[in-house]
């Protein structure tokens, strides 16, 4: 999947009456290239000028500029002749007024007069330039310094669409339309194909996962997944991992016997005593270092050198002591492990996806399975461009992935 | 018979130039030739022809803009600009040649105390010569010396909706070689000389549409003088022409303007309208 050349467009005046518009459009289509209606302003009066914005796309950037070039004269010129407006940033944590707020697609700023391409985009965010190199870097308003030269308003900011592709993949074929109807099995074999696809790439595979992974006994499968080296980061909260120790520990997940679903006589305690065996060893590595813990998806992650973090939230218990409780370092510790991602796998978690997917650029493919069709939508309707949404039990989703990578 | 303008309506008053310095210096459009030159005592004479018919038989006031040596097309007035609703749109010339004009355009429009306008700088726009009235909208020629995107500027200034069509023939470069209103509702044109886009808006904002064919366009019979019922043109247009004309109720004085068509212009080129609901009908 590669961005396609593209130019947005500004034109305006009596555009509809005197066929300019319509003009451009044939012209565009004459010479192979597509466009997309951004903005579309009529004017209400036969004397208030119309305003049309388009997003014009072609094969190759020379057929783009002779497209350009011929819509000039009809008085469609590019949005981003000039640099991007930079104004310095009032203070540590603070965006000026008019920050320009980024989206999760490839972003381009022209600065002094040539385009750079912005390091680490994700949504909602603002862009730091460095005069220095020129490096343009996509920045959270949290870590943004006092002084630092901020990107306002849209001028000089170009936004690369992703590019359909010609033959369909797993992600076009399900697009992001959520469904339980959906056939399942056909969709997890095409999955495991992806994941293989990433991995030979040299992509990452994201894995962000919740405690319903445990509680449905699907943590094995989990555990299996990294030990086979189709999950290179993994992001969760304390409730994953409490429970995935807590098993490994005791065999239960919040007191209930995971091979028998009963549950256990004062199991509820359980999971406080997993915490506190790994408080007191000092951190989850320092357990299986010592032996302790010995079995599970947190010691997978130890023993296969998969990093993992850990997010906090306002009812944990414990926490365990990985567990980072400050929002602000989890989400700048997460975003450490972005780069190179290739593909997101989000699994019964609905905070720790939704934070994860607002970090993902667009050109990450992002798998969310929950039993939830709400959740699902949820995240699809984040802007998670290349996503698709499985309706499902995760220990059957998980069993089944498994079996197709023949794990 | 003399069609004497209506007694309610002030005369029409038009800016011209006399030829004193008109000669083929460059060529900047396909009818100009260095090796086919005017013929100086002949263009005066028939320029004064033009000038006595427009103020002698129809009764047209008629400024004139002073001569400048070194500007041999000035003498084309209506190129200078656009007067509309008494403010003066100072034309932006596409070749150099001609850009030398502004500043004598520009210091006559202070002496006569117009309210000045210049558009802004990066678009070409060859005033009347591309841009006329059909009624209260106004159509303007595009591509060879003006650009597209100036009607956006000039809809702003003047409050109307302002039309760009593009011209598809080099040899009627501007707007006023090949379109021609008459009136609110008529306009007499060569369809060819517009692209496609062009004709479509032509043929939907004019109601009545007097097509001319190639010989009398090429005799830059599109490139009259309208004042009331009355049109100038060059003399020689075709006998069905005519009597198309007349069948609409007009009268055609034809006059010679052959040495400035070894320029590309003829009879509209040479004046500058300065009262325009004045010299077109109202009917």
């Amino acid at each position: 999947m590669h961005a396609m050349p593209s130019e947005v467009i500004q034109l305006s005046g009596h555009i509809i009456d005197s066929l300019i518009l319509p003009k451009v459009l044939d012209e565009i289509m004459d010479l192979n290239g597509t466009f997309e209606i951004l903005e579309m302003t009529v004017g209400k009066r036969k004397t208030d000028p119309s305003i049309a914005r388009l997003r014009i796309q072609a094969g190759t950037q020379r057929q783009l500029a002779l497209i350009l070039k011929r819509l000039s004269r009809l008085g469609a010129l590019p949005l981003h002749l000039k640099d991007v407006h930079l104004v310095r940033a009032p203070r540590d944590g603070v965006f000026p007024a008019n920050f320009y707020s980024t989206t999760n697609l490839s972003t381009d700023v022209r600065f002094r007069g040539k385009w750079r391409r912005v390091e680490r985009i994700e949504m909602d965010c603002g862009i730091v330039v460095h005069p220095g190199g020129g490096r343009a870097v996509c920045t959270p308003v949290a870590s943004v310094r006092k002084s630092d030269w901020v990107v306002c308003g849209a001028e000089g900011v170009k936004v690369t669409p992703l590019e359909r592709a010609r033959q369909a993949q797993v992600f076009q074929f399900m697009g992001s339309a959520v469904s339980s109807e959906k056939p399942k099995l056909q969709l997890i074999q095409r999955l495991a194909q992806e994941m293989r696809a990433v991995r030979r790439a040299g992509q990452k595979i994201l894995v962000v996962a919740g405690p319903a992974v445990v509680h449905t006994g699907s943590g094995p499968y989990l555990e299996r997944l990294i030990r086979g080296g189709y999950v290179h980061v993994l992001f969760a909260g304390n409730g994953l991992a409490t429970h995935d120790i807590e098993s490994a520990l005791y065999g239960t997940s919040l007191g209930i016997r995971l091979d028998r679903g009963e549950p256990v006589k004062d199991g509820h305690d359980h999971h406080m005593r997993a915490i506190n065996t790994i408080r007191s060893a000092g951190s989850i590595r320092q357990a299986v270092r010592r032996g302790i813990l010995k079995r599970g998806i947190m010691h997978a992650c130890i023993t296969h050198r998969v990093p993992f973090v850990l997010c906090g939230s306002i009812r944990d218990d414990g926490p365990l002591p990985d567990v980072i409780t400050d929002v602000v370092e989890a989400q700048s510790a997460m975003r450490q492990h972005i780069p190179d991602v290739g593909m997101a796998l989000m699994i019964a978690s609905t905070l720790h996806s939704i934070a994860t997917g607002n970090m993902l650029p667009a050109t990450v493919k992002t798998v969310c399975v929950d039993i939830n069709p709400a959740v699902v939508t949820k995240l699809s309707d984040r802007g998670t461009f290349q996503g698709i949404g499985i309706v499902s039990d995760t220990e059957s989703f998980l069993r089944e992935l498994t079996r197709a990578l023949r794990l | 018979m003399t069609v004497a303008p209506r007694p309610s309506s002030p005369a029409p008053a038009f800016l011209m130039c006399r030829p004193t310095y008109y000669t083929i210096a460059y060529e900047i459009n396909p009818w100009m030739s260095v090796k086919r030159q005017a013929h100086t005592a002949r263009a005066n004479a028939q320029w004064t022809r033009l000038y006595q018919t427009l103020t002698r038989q129809l009764g047209a006031r008629v400024s004139l803009l002073p001569p400048t040596p070194g500007l041999p097309d000035l003498v084309f007035t209506a190129n200078a600009g656009l007067m509309a609703q008494r403010v003066f749109i100072r034309s932006n010339f596409r070749y150099p040649q001609r850009q030398h004009e502004e500043p004598v355009i520009e210091r006559y429009a202070r002496e006569r105390g117009w309210r000045l306008i210049r558009l802004a700088a990066r678009y070409d726009f060859e005033g009347e010569g591309d841009a006329l009235w059909l009624g209260e909208t106004l159509i303007v020629g595009f591509r060879f010396r003006s650009d597209a995107p100036v009607h956006e500027e000039l809809a702003h200034i003047l409050a109307r909706r302002v039309l760009p069509v593009e011209l598809a023939d080099r040899r009627f470069y501007h707007l006023d070689t090949c379109f021609c209103p008459l009136d609110r509702r008529t306009v007499l044109w060569f369809p060819k000389a517009f692209d496609r886009y062009g004709r479509r808006v032509i043929e939907r904002f004019a109601d009545h549409l007097i097509d001319v064919t190639e010989a009398d366009a090429m005799r830059f019979v599109c490139n009259a003088i309208v004042v009331g019922q009355s049109i100038v043109m060059q003399q020689g247009a075709s006998d069905a022409l005519r009597r198309r004309l007349a069948g609409r109720g007009f009268r055609v004085y034809a006059v010679d303007l052959s040495e400035f068509l070894k320029a590309g212009g003829s009879a509209k080129c040479l004046v500058l309208t300065l009262n325009r609901s004045r010299a077109m009908s109202e009917a």
